[in-house]
């Protein structure tokens, strides 16, 4: 039998917990840039990490299938020819957090990467590449989902 | 402590092209279990890379990347023989290092 004394100190406990689980990542991790996660749109993303107005160009490409069948694994690539790029992101324009992936593109790494995204519908999947020259570029392309990746 | 990583690191002309496996849940905080309680995120939110020692790559995720993630990306300069290290944290704090030899 569970007295209303035990039950306020059992849910004081698990507030404690939640509060520790909920505070402590972010203080250990400052450098995560949370704002670019919690952007809704490209241009939102490029300016949490301070470039400006995003442009199309040929010269950054996104690989990736034209149709998903699974929309919790979806492989795609970025990559840009560019000399001088500082950063590549992948961006899932529907899904509620727009930025999936960023890369800090050093000297000794090409600007090439590929991975796998999970994508909640079909959407356009966008390559942005942040160059040091502060120019912010782009390329999209359409994947159809045939099975949603995020929800149950 | 996670499962390891699968690295596998292997020579393409002058470049090492590097593929990772990592073993992560990936939750994105988005679903709710049979009762209708949100399932909290646990992602990975950091990854990086060393080359000999010297960091070639770091990346920022989100919780849009998928289960088990996987990561491909190519090394400059590298020689059979290189050690590659590739680290990530995720949100909760656990992080886990792995090293593998370019082939």
């Amino acid at each position: 039998m569970t007295t209303r004394r035990q039950m306020m100190t059992t849910s004081a406990q698990v507030a404690a917990l939640m509060a520790g689980a909920g505070l402590l990542p972010t203080a250990a991790h400052a450098a995560w840039p949370q704002a670019a996660f919690e952007a809704k749109n490209m241009a939102e993303a490029a300016k949490a990490f301070g470039g400006g107005a995003p442009v199309e160009s040929k010269d950054v490409t996104i690989t990736g299938p034209d149709i998903a069948e699974n929309g919790a694994v979806v492989p795609v690539g970025c990559s840009s020819t560019l000399p001088g790029v500082k950063r590549l992101m992948i961006l899932v324009e529907k899904n509620p957090s727009v930025l999936a992936a960023a890369f800090d593109v050093s000297d000794a790494v090409d600007a090439s990467f590929n991975t796998r995204v999970k994508m909640g519908q079909s959407s356009n999947v966008y390559a942005v590449a942040m160059m040091a020259d502060g120019r912010v570029l782009y390329a999209g392309k359409e994947i159809k989902v045939t099975l949603g990746g995020c929800g149950g | 402590m996670a499962d390891p990583m699968r690295i596998r690191a292997q020579m393409a002309g002058d470049k090492a092209t590097v593929r990772v496996l990592m073993s992560h849940e990936m939750e994105t905080g988005q679903r709710r279990d049979a009762s209708g309680k949100v399932i909290p995120a646990w992602f990975i939110q950091e990854v990086s890379a060393a080359h000999n020692g010297k960091t070639v790559l770091t990346t920022q995720w989100g919780p849009s990347v998928a289960k088990n993630p996987f990561l491909q990306f190519n090394v400059r300069g590298a020689k059979a023989g290189d050690k590659i290290t590739v680290n990530w944290v995720d949100n909760k704090g656990d992080k886990r290092t792995d090293e593998a030899t370019v082939s």
